[in-house]
Order: structure tokens, then C-alpha cells, then sequence
């Protein structure tokens, strides 16, 4: 990204009736069209929803904490993975991306706000009718849904009506992430500031830009396959019942098409936060902007042409095996490049670091050994042994929570002082940077071997020479769990009370235009564009 | 005091948890895994063996490059910091570079992939099998059905043998197998190929036996096939590895690995063992009968969900005590099990005509029924199937 200089003279003589005419008090919150009012609803959801999946989680961990049926029965103990998985993925992990792309995508191109302003209050007050579906689910007859995130036919047939609530939520939360996308798409096509070309764009504008027509493309598939499964259980279709002619494979193949770009949502935007935090720190610009644009948009494209090595024991031809291995690895070069960029932007900087940095370097490291996993994962024999055990399970933790939410810790570090105009906390971020790695890596680091010795995932009991890695992951969950409750009680709600005031740009290495407004960043903000030269 | 009293209970929990120590503590299991095990199963088959050296293979790549890049990085961290007075360079492209962090590792995939690609055509080959064997996924067990080879025709259904007590009682010590122990192994003989159908009845569910290297959905409606060649006599272990349902964890495999002579030994005895079993499909039987027989059905079958009291589970599974169809008419009982209603499975093709005469019958004159129609002959069952 080139250099950015904006006058600011007009943005104070703008201030005193800027703050005119909108709503304040619930009206605020419900009539909100405001990206940054938007933007905060989305990451309050989110953090909501986080809480309430790791809840779910450390009722797994506390069922598994010994063999035998302690706590719940099996079927209950299927509804918690099931819910935590669907939970996380569209209540936390993918709302907090739109929340941060909110904040962050119209600062960081001097536009005044989102393109589509009252489209985006209606695409964040989707969710919260969607979140209340999925957790009443719980109180309905039969429970919640218990047939895993993935949903698989026909044992989606089997279930109450809790399966049918998440669909609706589903259908809720795709066609949010869909008017989201769209509104992301079209602020940042068109509203970018004057002189900002899109090879001059902020790195996190780039990857959102990516994700936003992966969601586009993508959300349909899935609200297809959810609806079609709808069907087969009230509407006599016979999509994926054999006995009708059907085939649950087809389900398989149409979920993954989703499923697999959908893994890429959610992480693309956190390469985007990191390849900010990295040049920030080392005081350096971003080494290989151009092909980390390239680089991005590969894996993109990749994620298209690799979605049945999810399946390779479906019993798929051997060509189609090949296939998916080949294409599957070839994802691994891309990825590659950008840990590469990154190493190199820190190659000789002048690094310090803060609590941003700590997570972003954690995010490196621990996302890269996910990677690792992700690389023998998709050898087609190595899966075929490692397919749904706890080895696939650890391979995911370590990209979705070390590299998603880390990367959304980092960028709340990063970025907060300009939300709440109040510095955070450096010892307690610490606290929390080196509290959630450590009990992260006790959680998951076991289910590695537990994967390997062969120990099969979503079981509410196992054999009992699985006992001590269990033992220790679920030590290990608490600890993480813990560690979260701290960041949000001892380092979120503290730092929007008050603190030490945040200068304009708290980070003397950070550049970008969304540093040029001041801490808080007001209520409207680049009413008249800045000039980037 | 209070803290007296707190230490004192902490003392005691503690205690009994030392004490509750020994009861878990469990050996390896013979042919399924060991404790603490931090790696692959011991391979039995040429293709666990494959799969094992390209996962040493792919391991030690991985951690060359690991330590490579993070100690470059971390390299970085200790020495380019601000705090050493460290000024940043300005360098932030450089094409060559780019280009060969492209290239590199580009090879090095095609390095990873090309010894795969052998073992994946290896896998996939299910020609020229020895013995050919039907594995049917059912919620919550499997069946077995001998196609072809030796001990053609034979057919019987594997449950799981751990006790219930042992699962939901934890002050019981559990066994060495727990949840990895069958009434009924598949038994096949050693170092020839063995060819395994997996379909399901129901729902998906995957048939796995880490140490053969084998790993195959069983999909309602579908055939799927695997095969392994096992070269050590032996039991091995695995289990279900697709989210089939709330038991999904209990319905392990057992593969029963034995010599020729002791394979032809175990389906002479089989075959016989079935023939003096098989019923008669016309014989009249009394309630009293044909309730003993159903007893057995129900508790090998029908526990998991209409419970050993009859009383289901509330919004889940219905009760069958004081239900209105067990109580009513025999007809409307006999379809219901023959060809299944959403959760409940069809058993038309799990349970022989006596078999669910049985349970029905059982099922009319236990707990509190006392149904009009207390008894279901074998041959109605028949008639009811055409």
C-alpha cells in the first residue's frame, strides 16, 4: 500500500452536527444504520455466541474428562457437539468477521459508511432471531439437533423438530451473511476514496472483498442442501433417501461444495487482520503485497475444486481420489507464500511487542502447525485412516481457534483503542495472549495422538486407554475456557469503560487511513473523501 | 473452621479420586490401542504398513520446514527487535524471491503426492479377493453376511459384549476391550485377501479397523467395497467412524485373524451352529415360548431406545408400555416392524419371522400390557411380508 495523506481540516468543523439526528437508547440499536453501531452489534453477537458455544464445549470436554456415561446420555451429549459446532462457525467465528469488516472496511477506504445502510441493520437483525432458534432448540421435544454441523442425511431424518429450527436459522444466518457480502462487495468496489486503486487497498479490504464472493457463491449451496433436506422430512421428496431413488452422497457432495469455500470465509479475513498487525510491529511495510493479493485469490479459487476430500471414504473412484489429493495439496503453495510474506515482513524489521503482535505471531505459528496437519490430511490414504477421529478435529481447532479467533484477538487489540478510544490493558493482554496459547495447545495438542491411535470423534464414550489425553484435554478446555471469560470481563468491558485515552494512531509503526481519524473514531466519519495520493 | 472443614472435604475428594485411580487404570488392548499412544496402530496389512512410512514420510517433511521457517522467524523475534535498537529495513518485494517460494514447495507436494498416489491405487483395488464378506451398518450393531470363498452362507449380527453397567456405572472397573468387544467377531483366515461389502440399513455408519488400514462408509442403498490382507494371527479392533445416531460409539468391529485350519474349524462349526438355530417359519408356538424367545430379541435389539422398562425415551423414543398399537391390533404391529417409521428401523431384513413374532409377543405381555391379541405366530409374520 502506497502512503496515504488526508487533510482533516473539515472532519471537527463537521462534528458539532454530526452527532445530530440520530437515535439514541435502544433506538440506537434496533434502527442502527450506522457501520460503526452495526459493526459493534455484530462483535457483541458474536462474543455472545462464543460464550454460549464454549459452554456447549466444556460439556463435551466434562463427558469425556473420563470414560463411561457420567453427565448426559448420548443423545444429549450429540446435541452439544452438534450445536457447538453450529454455534461457533455461524454465530461466532463468521458474525465477528462482519462485525470487524463493518468497523474497519469504510475507515480504511475513507468512505462515510457502508453502501447499502439500512440493508445492513436488516442483515445483522437476521441473527439474533436465528441465535434464538438455535438455543430454544434445547427446550424442544427430542432436543436439539444431534446429526453433527454437517448434517448428514439420512440421519437428519431421524431427528426432531430441533433439526428443522436450525435449518430456519441456517436459512437466517446464510441469507444475513448473503446481504452482508453484497453490501461489503459494493462499498468496496465503489466507495473506495478518491487515488485508492485496488492494488493500493488495505490488505483486511482484499481478503473481505475474496470471502465476500465466496459467501455469494456459496451460501445458496448450502441453503439448497438444508432445504432439500427440509423436504425429505416433511414433504415426502426423496433427495437423499435411497429408497426413493435418492442418494446421501449427493448430500454430501452439495454440503461440501459449501462446506469447503466456507472454511476459507473464515479465515481469509483473519490473513487480512494479520498482514496489518505484522507491518505495524516490525515497523516494515508488508513484504510482497501484489502477491499476497495473488495469493488470496488462488486459494480462493482452490477452494472450489477440492471439496470431497471430506469424503475420500465415501468410496469415491480412484481417479476422483487422485483428484482431490492433488488439488488439495496444491492449496498448501499459496498458504505457504503468505507465512513466507510474513516471516519476511518481520526479516529485519524493528519489532516490538504488544499484545497485537503476541497473538499475531501465535497466530502464525499455531495456524501454520494446522496447516501442517491440513497438508498430511490431505494425502488420500493418511485420511482414509485419520477420517473422523480426533486428529481431524485437533487439524481444524488449530485453524479455526488458533488461526480465526486469534487473529479476531489480535485485530481487537489492534483495532479496539479506536472503537473504544481507550487503550486496553498491556498486562492483562498478556495475560490473555499467553493463557488462551498454552491452554490451547494443552487442549488440542493431545487429540493429535488421540486421533492417530485411532480414537473416533463425536463419541460420548471411549475406550479406556484413550483416558489420559482426554484427562488432559479437557484440563486444558477449562483453562481455555477461563481464559476467555477473563478477556472478556478483565480486558473488553474494562477498556470500553475507560483507561488511558488512545491517541489517533496509538501505534507509531500503523499505517492506513483508518488511523488518520481520531480515537473514538466520531459518529460519522470522511463525510467529504480523503485524497489518497 | 469453615476452612478446616474445606480442607478437610478437599482431602477426601481427593482421596477417593486416588482411590477411584486404579479402577480406570486399564492394560493396552490386544489388537486395538495402547495406552498413551502416540502414533499410528501397528500395521497387520501391506497397506497400514504404506500408510504408516507415508505418514513418517509427510511428518518429517513437515517438521524440516517447520523448524526451518519459525527458525528463521524466530530468529527474527530475538534479534530485529526495537528494543536492541534495531532499525527496519526498507526492502518489501522482490520477485525472485516470490517466484521461489512458489516453485519450492510446489516441489516439494509433488514430492509428498507421487508416493501417495501408489498406495491409493493399491487401496482402491478389491479385484480377486479370496473371501468376499457383506458388512450392514445397522443403529446400533453389524451384520455379517459370507458371500463368497470359504464359509459362503454364513450370516450372523455382531453387538457390542461390554457390559451396560460398566458404561453407565462408574464405580464397575471397566474391561481391557472396553467398548472394543463383540458377542460375534468376524472371523477370517490370515494372509488372504478378504474383500468387505459395507452397506447400511439405515443410516451412514463406516466400517474401520485402524490397524488393517481399512476404512469404508456403509451407505443405505449403496454397495461400497475395501479390502485387506492380514498378516498376523490375531484380534483386531475398531469402531464405528460415522455419526450414525446416539449409540454411535457403541458398535465396534472385531476382526477375528486365524490359519486356514482354524478358519475351516470355525465355518464347519458355524454352519452347523446356524443349522440347528433356524427356525421353522410354520411351527406353532405357545405365548410362553415365544415370550422367553422375545425377551432375548429385545434386549439385544430394542433397549437402546424403547428402554429394558418399556417406558422409551419421552420425545424421542416412544414407550411401549401402554402403548396403544402393542395393546391393539396385532396387524398394525407386525408393519410397523417389518418396514420401519421414521427413527424406527425396518427389521424386515435384520429379524428372521420367529424372531419378531417373538419380540411382538413379548412386547403384548410385558410390563403392563395385556393386550386382546397376546400372541403373533411365525407364519403371520410371513404372510404379512408378501
Amino acid at each position: 500500500m502506497s502512503t496515504t495523506a488526508v487533510d482533516h481540516g473539515h472532519q471537527n468543523s463537521h462534528d458539532d452536527h454530526g452527532d445530530h439526528g440520530h437515535p439514541t437508547g435502544w433506538r440506537r440499536w434496533l434502527y442502527a444504520t450506522n457501520h460503526k453501531d452495526i459493526g459493534t452489534l455484530y462483535l457483541w453477537f458474536s462474543m455472545t455466541m462464543l460464550m454460549v458455544g464454549g459452554v456447549l464445549a466444556l460439556g463435551i470436554r466434562a463427558e469425556l474428562f473420563q470414560p463411561g456415561l457420567q453427565l448426559f446420555q448420548p443423545e444429549f451429549f450429540n446435541q452439544l457437539t452438534s450445536m457447538h459446532g453450529v454455534i461457533m462457525i455461524f454465530g461466532a467465528i463468521m458474525p465477528a468477521f462482519v462485525g470487524f469488516a463493518n468497523w474497519m472496511i469504510p475507515l480504511q477506504i475513507g468512505a462515510s459508511d457502508m453502501a447499502f445502510a439500512r440493508m445492513n441493520n436488516f442483515s445483522f437483525w437476521l441473527l439474533p432471531p436465528a441465535a434464538i432458534l438455535l438455543i430454544s432448540s434445547f427446550f424442544a421435544p427430542g432436543g436439539a439437533m444431534a446429526g453433527g454441523w454437517t448434517m448428514y442425511a439420512p440421519l437428519s431424518s431421524q431427528m426432531g423438530i430441533g433439526m428443522d429450527m436450525s435449518i430456519f436459522a441456517m436459512h437466517l444466518m446464510g441469507a444475513s451473511s448473503i446481504m452482508g457480502s453484497i453490501n461489503i462487495v459494493t462499498t468496496v468496489l465503489n466507495m473506495r476514496a478518491p487515488g485508492m486503486t485496488l492494488m493500493k487497498m488495505p490488505m483486511f479490504c482484499w481478503t473481505w472483498l475474496i470471502t465476500a464472493y465466496l459467501l455469494i457463491a456459496v451460501m445458496p449451496v448450502l441453503a439448497g442442501a438444508i432445504t432439500m433436506t427440509l423436504t425429505d422430512r416433511h414433504f415426502g421428496t426423496m433427495f437423499f433417501n435411497a429408497a426413493g431413488g435418492g442418494d446421501p452422497v449427493m448430500y454430501q457432495h452439495i454440503f461440501w461444495f459449501f462446506g469447503h469455500p466456507e472454511v476459507y470465509i473464515m479465515i481469509l479475513p483473519a490473513f487480512g487482520i494479520i498482514s496489518h498487525i505484522i507491518p505495524a510491529f516490525a515497523r516494515k511495510q508488508l513484504f510482497g503485497y501484489a502477491s499476497m493479493v495473488y495469493a488470496t485469490s488462488s486459494i480462493a479459487i482452490l477452494s472450489f475444486i477440492v471439496w470431497a476430500h471430506h469424503m475420500f471414504t465415501t468410496g469415491m473412484p480412484v481417479t476422483g481420489q487422485l483428484f482431490f489429493m492433488y488439488a488439495t495439496m496444491l492449496i498448501a503453495v499459496p498458504t505457504g507464500v503468505k507465512i513466507f510474506n510474513w516471516v519476511a515482513t518481520m526479516w529485519r524489521g524493528s519489532m516490538t511487542f504488544e499484545t497485537p503482535m503476541l497473538f499475531a505471531i501465535g497466530f502464525i505459528f499455531v495456524f501454520t502447525m494446522g496447516g501442517f496437519t491440513g497438508l498430511i490430511l490431505a494425502v488420500t490414504p493418511i485420511d482414509i485412516e485419520l477420517q473422523d477421529t480426533y486428529y481431524v478435529v485437533a487439524h481444524f481447532h488449530y485453524v479455526l481457534v488458533a488461526g480465526s479467533l486469534f487473529a479476531m484477538f489480535a485485530g481487537f487489540y489492534f483495532w479496539g483503542p479506536k472503537w473504544t478510544g481507550y487503550m486496553y490493558n498491556e498486562t492483562r493482554g498478556k495475560i490473555h495472549f499467553w493463557a488462551s496459547l498454552i491452554t490451547f495447545n494443552i487442549t488440542f495438542f493431545p487429540m493429535h495422538f488421540l486421533g492417530l491411535a485411532g480414537m473416533p470423534r463425536r463419541y460420548a464414550d471411549y475406550p479406556a486407554q484413550f483416558t489420559d489425553f482426554n484427562v488432559v484435554a479437557s484440563i486444558g478446555a477449562l483453562g481455555f475456557g477461563l481464559s476467555q471469560v477473563y478477556f472478556l470481563f478483565a480486558v473488553v468491558i474494562p477498556s470500553i469503560r475507560g483507561g488511558e485515552k488512545a491517541a489517533a494512531n496509538p501505534w507509531d509503526g500503523a499505517e492506513g487511513l483508518e488511523w488518520t481519524v481520531p480515537s473514538p473514531a466520531p459518529f460519522h466519519t470522511f463525510e467529504v473523501p480523503p485524497i489518497v495520493k | 473452621m469453615k476452612l478446616a472443614q474445606r480442607i478437610q472435604s478437599l482431602t477426601l475428594g481427593a482421596s477417593l479420586l486416588a482411590a477411584g485411580l486404579p479402577a480406570w487404570a486399564v492394560p493396552d488392548s490386544v489388537g486395538g490401542p495402547a495406552i498413551r499412544q502416540l502414533n499410528f496402530q501397528t500395521p497387520v496389512t501391506p497397506i497400514a504398513s504404506q500408510i504408516y512410512s507415508l505418514h513418517t514420510w509427510m511428518l518429517i517433511i513437515c517438521l524440516v520446514i517447520f523448524v526451518a521457517v519459525f527458525g528463521v522467524m524466530f530468529y527474527s523475534i530475538l534479534k530485529h527487535r526495537k528494543s536492541l535498537g534495531h532499525k527496519s529495513a526498507t526492502f518489501h518485494e522482490s520477485t525472485s524471491v516470490e517466484i521461489a517460494w512458489t516453485i519450492i514447495p510446489f516441489i516439494i507436494v509433488i514430492g509428498m503426492a507421487l508416493p501417495a498416489t501408489k498406495t491409493v491405487v493399491a487401496m482402491k483395488d478389491t479385484s480377486n479377493a479370496d473371501i468376499t464378506i457383506k458388512a450392514t451398518g445397522m443403529q446400533w450393531k453389524w451384520g455379517y453376511d459370507y458371500l463368497k470363498g470359504e464359509g459362503e452362507g454364513i450370516a450372523f449380527l455382531s453387538n457390542l459384549s461390554t457390559p451396560r453397567e460398566q458404561i453407565t456405572d462408574h464405580s464397575k472397573p471397566k474391561n481391557a476391550e472396553y467398548l472394543l468387544e463383540v458377542d460375534n467377531d468376524v472371523v477370517v483366515p490370515v494372509n488372504k485377501k478378504i474383500r468387505i461389502v459395507t452397506t447400511a440399513n439405515d443410516v451412514i455408519h463406516a466400517w474401520a479397523v485402524p490397524s488393517f488400514g481399512v476404512k469404508q462408509d456403509a451407505i443405505p442403498g449403496f454397495v461400497r467395497d475395501t479390502w485387506f490382507k492380514a498378516e498376523k494371527i490375531g484380534k483386531y479392533r475398531g469402531q464405528c467412524s460415522e455419526l450414525c445416531g446416539k449409540e454411535h460409539a457403541f458398535m465396534p468391529i472385531v476382526v477375528d485373524v486365524v490359519s486356514a485350519e482354524d478358519y475351516t474349524k470355525w465355518v464347519n462349526g458355524k454352519k452347523k451352529e446356524m443349522a440347528s438355530k433356524a427356525d421353522d417359519p410354520s411351527k406353532v408356538w405357545t405365548v410362553d415360548e415365544l415370550k422367553q424367545r422375545g425377551e432375548t430379541v429385545y434386549t439385544a435389539n430394542c433397549v437402546a431406545c424403547h428402554q429394558a422398562n418399556g417406558k422409551g425415551v419421552p420425545g424421542a423414543f416412544p414407550a411401549l408400555d401402554g402403548s396403544a398399537m402393542v395393546n391393539g391390533p396385532r396387524a398394525a404391529q407386525i408393519d410397523i416392524l417389518l418396514n420401519g417409521k421414521n427413527a424406527m428401523p425396518a427389521w424386515k431384513g435384520v429379524l428372521s419371522d420367529t424372531e419378531i413374532a417373538a419380540v411382538i409377543t413379548f412386547t403384548r405381555n410385558s410390563w403392563s400390557n395385556k393386550a386382546a391379541e397376546n400372541i403373533v405366530q411365525p407364519a403371520e409374520v410371513l404372510a404379512a411380508r408378501k
